[in-house]
């Protein structure tokens, strides 16, 4: 702890808190107030997070440790590569989504500023936090919140995935429980550097029971991940759910997978003695299946929520495959591609609502959001419309270009960054590293090459479908503020794409970092310099 | 002891999964609670399991780190209590609201065609 600027990295969770708790105080009558409140906090987020990024550069790991006591006895939070990133990108999406409530969702139900505000602080906790039952911590904070997220505008479609969504959950955060209390119980830490240098030294018999334990706690990331026989619940939560609420949404299926690479690559690396690597077959493995799945649910689905939903595995299931292959090369193309799919998903999610608004289908879900929420509401709704953007003429055609550029960032061709991202992942597989090429990393290369033909064959049958056959005709009314967000999230995209160079190389490095974490278990367990003894 | 209490929490997590795969939303919501209920008596039992030991200090005694029983489980249990305690109640509501909107009690909001 020497400067102001070491406590940044506790900024990230703290400036979401008081904001939703000040807009909770403030009352959802005072709109103004709580508007501004939202807006200041996401603006500030996406300042932190620069600010972090940069810092993440520096050689050294920064950690913050609470009340200064030493990582062993209290909670740490670090903030490395990473993490880093992770928070960029929450942040993004975060401001992209709150924007995109103010022209119409964020009236659509109660208290939706304070969950969206706590949704963030949830996820910027969960990639910060150090040890694993913060983790599990910050996972219930996120949950929670977006459980109200899932249900804002209510309505019987929501309603009834929301409950699936719910209990899935619940189980899942028991199974968390159950794997942390074994992690516990053998190692006796919870710490996750700790534990990672403890890996080695587990006596022989107890080695099991810890694999045991710690699967058990992967099974619940990988159901927030999505993974092939766990992610039957997410297409209709996310196709139910308002848009912003599902852009923000679609942030925590990759909060699973970064959990999988955090605690994965740390605990089962190349220094976890016989444990190490455990786990990797059954992650790349998953990974392609889900893959499969993803490429025949984007082929089957019928309309465009659906079919982001489906596209959401197709991503989950090419990170999980990447990351199970092991490779440092390949986990840092696969960092770029979650750069991209999280920014291109998350632009997808919106579009959609602005897209379908224009057809029955989304004349449905708002009809029966207002029906829900009383008629009153519906005036006042077309007259504030009128007022936030005047609709723009040739409005379907910017959509237009917003869907083909969504179109091809999620199919992964060229020239935008979703393409730099698949090379990214397929180069060093294929690489003149390993001579002969492995069978496994055939099937990868083959499976993101066919989900990259169906998600094309998917998105120019319904780009046609929404733009060129539309039946009705009419125009969708889309106001300015509802296109920014969107331009905003693929103009970040572009900027990725042009910015590959440095991009890359950032997230090469991060991949080092992962697959060699000396450097992050000395600077976790480093004793503070002037820290007070350990309290006994 | 340990057989007493790994027996419960076999009973309760076996009778918890059962319950949870049920069709009606209370029946769900029950299986889940005593699932939670499992779930929290093993995070209290991985501290270890003690009987008869005095909670801090025997009379006359020096006092020694081994002899305590481990806080951290105490500590975390008493976290998923809440937090259980919490996400349960938000789900009756849900329960309810499904219950309203739908008119069935059926997990998928409605009844399978016979």
């Amino acid at each position: 702890m020497t400067g102001w600027t070491d406590h940044l990295l506790i900024a990230p969770i703290v400036v979401p808190m008081l904001a939703g708790a000040a807009m909770i105080l403030a009352g959802d009558r005072r709109r103004g107030t709580v508007v501004a409140l939202g807006f200041g906090s996401t603006l500030l987020l996406v300042a932190l997070s620069a600010a972090l990024l940069r810092m993440a550069e520096a050689p050294e790991l920064h950690i913050y440790r609470l009340g200064d006591w030493p990582a062993r006895f209290g909670i740490v939070l670090v903030l490395d590569r990473l993490s880093a990133m992770m928070l960029a990108l929450a942040a993004a999406l975060g401001l992209a989504a709150f924007v995109f409530s103010l022209a119409r969702w964020h009236r659509a139900g109660t208290h939706f500023h304070p969950l969206f505000q706590f949704q963030l602080m949830g996820l910027n906790g969960a990639f910060l936090t150090g040890d694993l039952f913060n983790l599990f911590v910050f996972f219930e904070v996120m949950l929670a919140a977006s459980y109200g997220m899932a249900l804002h505008g209510s309505g019987t479609a929501r309603v009834r995935a929301g409950l699936h969504y719910l209990v899935i959950n619940l189980v899942a955060s028991l199974l968390f429980l159950i794997g942390v209390s074994v992690v516990y119980g053998i190692s006796g830490t919870l710490n996750m550097a700790d534990l990672a240098t403890r890996m080695r030294d587990v006596a022989a018999e107890d080695r099991a029971l810890l694999e045991a334990g710690l699967a058990v706690m992967g099974i619940a990331f990988l159901l927030k991940a999505a993974m092939w026989p766990l992610g039957f619940w997410l297409p209709g939560t996310y196709a139910a759910a308002t848009a912003p609420a599902a852009a923000i949404l679609s942030m925590l299926s990759k909060v699973g997978v970064y959990a999988v690479l955090r605690v994965w690559l740390l605990l089962f690396g190349a220094e976890a003695g016989a444990s190490a690597g455990f786990g990797g077959t059954t992650l790349l493995l998953g990974g392609l299946l889900t893959i499969a799945f993803g490429a025949i649910a984007v082929l089957a689905t019928q309309n465009l929520p659906r079919l982001a939903g489906a596209s959401v595995f197709v991503s989950s299931g090419t990170l999980l495959a990447a990351i199970g292959t092991g490779q440092a090369a390949v986990t840092g193309g696969a960092l770029f591609y979650m750069a991209s799919s999280v920014l291109a998903i998350g632009a997808f999610f919106l579009l959609i609502e602005l897209v379908e608004r224009g057809r029955e289908v989304g004349a449905d879900v708002l009809a029966v959001t207002r029906e829900a929420f009383g008629t009153g509401e519906e005036d006042d709704d077309v007259e504030a419309a009128d007022e936030v953007g005047v609709a723009i003429p040739g409005t379907v055609a910017i959509l237009g270009l917003s869907f083909i550029a969504c179109a091809l960032l999620l199919a992964g061709l060229p020239p935008l960054s979703g393409f730099l991202a698949k090379f990214a992942i397929l180069a060093p597989l294929l690489g003149p590293t390993g001579s002969a090429v492995p069978a496994t990393s055939w099937v990868l290369v083959v499976a993101l090459v066919l989900s990259g033909l169906a998600t094309v064959v998917a998105m120019v049958r319904a780009g046609i479908d929404a733009f060129w056959a539309s039946p009705s005709g009419t125009v969708p009314r889309v106001g300015v503020i509802e296109m920014a967000p969107v331009a905003l999230l693929i103009a970040l995209c572009i900027g990725l794409t042009i910015a590959a160079g440095p991009a890359m190389t950032y997230m090469q490095a991060a991949a080092e970092a992962l697959h060699a974490p000396g450097g992050y278990l000395r600077g976790v367990l480093a004793t503070p310099a002037a820290g007070p003894e350990g309290g006994e | 002891m340990e057989l007493i209490v790994s027996l419960a929490i076999g009973v309760l997590a076996g009778s918890g999964v059962w319950l949870l795969l049920r069709p009606r939303t209370f029946q769900v919501i029950i299986g889940l609670s005593l699932l939670s209920y499992a779930v929290n008596l093993f995070i209290f039992s991985t501290g270890g399991l003690r009987t008869g030991a005095a909670a801090i200090l025997e009379r006359g005694e020096v006092g020694s780190l081994a002899r305590y029983t481990d806080p951290v489980p105490q500590a975390l249990v008493l976290t998923a209590i809440v937090i259980g305690f919490a996400t349960t109640a938000l789900l009756l509501v849900v329960l309810l609201a499904a219950r309203g909107l739908t008119g069935t009690d059926h997990v998928d909001g409605r009844e399978r065609e016979r």
